[in-house]
């Protein structure tokens, strides 16, 4: 290893005054890191119920700018979907996350959509992203970088569409961490994302869509299981 | 960067004197400390995370050494590289390197107060690379060859009119006569400029909020999103990042995480953190081939177990400059380097040493609000006031200045001469003031009575009345 390792490493030690932590200490410490204690967790979202953990987390996510659509089942997100982009008059062309669990989704109902599956290029102005989960506390959407959800989709169009089913929204990060550790290794990217992109660098005044989307959509889906007849609540 | 911390009184009598300095930092006093406080107000539990977020830290920096290979073991494993560097010049030099080794031509920047504390725009711009920072604030500053004046607004300094003169000046292929009035045309004329940039850049470098030892993981906050593209369109992502970064474990984060954009911004959560880990996999879609962490030192390891070790815990949050009275007053530039506020007072000191910014310590009310909105309580004022028994050991400070603290202790140390003669010099001065009650000037405190009038004293010292008192007397 580099003399500048070595070098650093002995610089710790000389002033915290001790040689390198012997076995007995580096194996507690390697135990502490492995146990994923938590440490005090607001109560905010974590004392809620189901359906009050989904109403705070879209109080909090529209308290940010990100707007919110509900609808009854997974049948009803492409007509939610055009009726989205025809309300703020933006174009029929989507790009969609190469994510199966969106294939089940009847495209086929809405024909006026134009949909192509993949990363985002430079020229996507609308991409629609499953997500990983929704975090009640702060209204923020947790996504994972993968091979059929590229992180492109998140950052480079204007408008980014978020499918959210209810059971994805748990309390708090922790839960998030939980379940990602349940589902194995870590990703390349996690994305948290608490409403669309914004600066406050000009005389602090708050503009949306600085780099990142302008617009941050969310389509809930109060129950995933369900395969209705397509008609919003 | 060039410091000019050591001529801090005149960089602060040209920030009194800047209108437009003055109008800036007016939004900012009326911005930031509100917005914090009603954040704060919002989450209960916010005083014991606090507490909490310093045992964190503080557990980290006294394992660090265990923590840091814990750091690197898990960076390889997912496919990345770490880079020490024990000076700027070797975390420079290990950026340059990665650079040739992939032809790099242009590189785009998210935030990194690192890459200012080790001057890497000018570095690299000297081997032939050009770099372009990307965040909103970082732009307009970098196009004006200005340091940034705050930890997370580097333009604070600036009103929108002095951002429309430079876009005009530097966007040259741009329509002339465009309007540029509101903050929103700006915001979108930046947009525009730095998209094909982004999508041209050959290396991604960012900064790091944090790093997670349990996964090799480094976390970005933003805002923008620049940080987000920065780092997954480029072929390359570089964190350039200090060793007192560190945190154990995810959990760990998400604490501080809780306690970083209330304390900065007064938001829940900034709208992007993002968690990186290694280099793109091999079925992923995008991201950058090559990961690489370049963690420094600069001084950093000597300061633990120092008197000034607290100061390893700041996750740079800003909140000590958003509510303290100097810098609102004189603004970041004044500081004259990287960091500016009350932790610029702390932390400059260590890194370019107290001979040059000697006086960034001294500049402070001692009103220990800094310390109060800490949000992993460093005792700033505590350490302001080592700095200064420190620039008197070294026997840094003007002769004047010393010999009249030589005196007042001499005479301090003597009760009996002392309360002499402050009686004497209550007495008189209460006879010279006798007929207005107040001094407009006084010999030897023009400084003070330039702005104030002195009150005349009474006439009686309060150790005389006091003594009296304690004798029996009314003490009138």
């Amino acid at each position: 290893m580099s003399e500048a390792r070595e070098e650093i490493l002995a610089s710790i030690r000389r002033s915290l005054n001790r040689s390198r932590l012997d076995a007995a200490r580096e194996t507690e410490l390697r135990e502490r890191v492995a146990v994923h204690r938590r440490n005090l967790v607001p109560e905010r979202a974590a004392a809620l119920d189901d359906p009050g953990r989904v109403d705070l987390f879209v109080a909090m996510a529209e308290e940010v700018q990100a707007t919110v659509a509900r609808v009854s089942s997974p049948t009803a997100v492409p007509e939610a979907v055009a009726r989205y982009l025809a309300a703020e008059n933006l174009p029929a062309d989507l790009v969609l996350a190469p994510d199966p669990s969106l294939d089940d989704l009847r495209w086929d109902a809405r024909p006026l959509l134009r949909i192509r599956r993949g990363r985002a290029e430079a020229i996507d102005a609308v991409s629609l992203t499953p997500c990983f989960a929704a975090i009640a506390e702060t209204g923020t959407l947790m996504l994972i970088s993968g091979a059929v959800t590229p992180t492109t989709l998140n950052f480079l169009p204007d408008t980014h569409i978020v499918v959210v089913n209810a059971n994805q929204v748990v309390a708090t990060y922790e839960d998030g961490w939980d379940r990602l550790r349940t589902g194995g290794g870590m990703p390349r990217a996690i994305n948290f994302i608490t409403g669309p992109s914004r600066t406050g660098d000009i005389e602090q005044r708050i503009e949306l869509g600085a780099h990142g989307p302008r617009r941050l959509h969310i389509i809930l889906v109060d129950d995933p299981q369900k395969a209705g007849d397509g008609e919003d609540k | 960067m060039l410091a000019t911390s050591g001529t801090f009184e005149a960089n602060a009598r040209a920030g009194l004197a800047n209108d437009n300095l003055q109008r800036a930092l007016a939004l900012m006093r009326s911005g930031f400390p509100q917005r914090r406080r009603l954040a704060v107000e919002r989450l209960p539990e916010f005083e014991a995370l606090r507490e909490i977020g310093k045992s964190i830290k503080d557990h980290t920096l006294e394992h660090l050494d265990f923590y840091l290979e814990l750091f690197e073991e898990n960076v390889l494993a997912s496919g990345g590289q770490v880079h020490w560097a024990r000076t700027p010049e070797e975390a420079c030099g290990a950026v340059l390197a990665i650079c040739r080794s992939v032809d790099a031509r242009l590189v785009t920047k998210g935030k990194s107060m690192i890459a200012e504390e080790v001057g890497l725009n000018e570095y690299l711009e000297k081997n032939g690379i050009t770099t372009v920072e990307t965040d909103l604030g970082e732009y307009i500053i970098q196009l004006r060859h200005e340091p940034p004046s705050h930890l997370i607004a580097p333009a604070i300094h600036l009103m929108k009119e002095q951002v429309a003169d430079t876009f005009r000046a530097e966007h040259r292929t741009l329509d002339p006569e465009r309007s540029l009035a509101e903050a929103r045309q700006l915001c979108d004329e930046a947009r525009a400029v730095l998209r094909p940039r982004f999508l041209a850049a050959d290396v991604g470098i960012t900064g790091a909020n944090f790093l997670v030892a349990e996964t090799g993981s480094s976390i970005i906050v933003t805002n923008e999103g620049n940080g987000d593209l920065t780092q997954t369109l480029p072929r390359v992502h570089i964190v350039m990042t200090s060793l007192e970064k560190l945190v154990p474990t995810l959990e760990d984060a998400t604490t501080l995480l809780r306690l970083l954009a209330r304390s900065a911004t007064g938001q829940e959560f900034s709208s992007y953190t993002t968690v990186s880990t290694g280099p793109r996999q091999p079925d992923d879609l995008d991201g950058p081939e090559q990961y690489h962490v370049v963690l420094l030192d600069n001084g950093r390891s000597a300061l633990l177990a120092s008197e000034f070790q607290d100061m390893l815990r700041c996750i740079r949050c800003s909140a000590c400059m958003n509510h303290c009275p100097v810098y609102a007053a004189v603004g970041g530039h004044a500081y004259g380097w990287v960091y500016s506020g009350p932790m610029g007072a702390v932390l400059t000191p260590s890194l370019i040493g107290i001979a040059e910014a000697g006086h960034l310590p001294n500049a402070s009310t001692f009103c220990g609000q800094c310390e109060n909105v800490c949000p992993v309580k460093i005792p700033l004022p505590k350490m302001m006031r080592h700095w200064r028994e420190r620039e008197f050991a070294d026997k840094l400070n003007p002769p004047v200045y010393r010999s009249g603290l030589s005196l007042w202790a001499w005479v301090a140390r003597r009760p009996a001469l002392y309360h002499a003669l402050v009686e004497l010099a209550s007495r008189a001065l209460g006879w010279l003031g006798r007929g207005r009650g107040r001094f407009r000037t006084l010999p030897f405190a023009n400084g003070w009575t330039a702005v104030r009038d002195l009150p005349a004293p009474e006439g009686r010292s309060f150790h005389s009345l006091w003594a009296e008192r304690r004798k029996g007397g009314t003490g009138k």
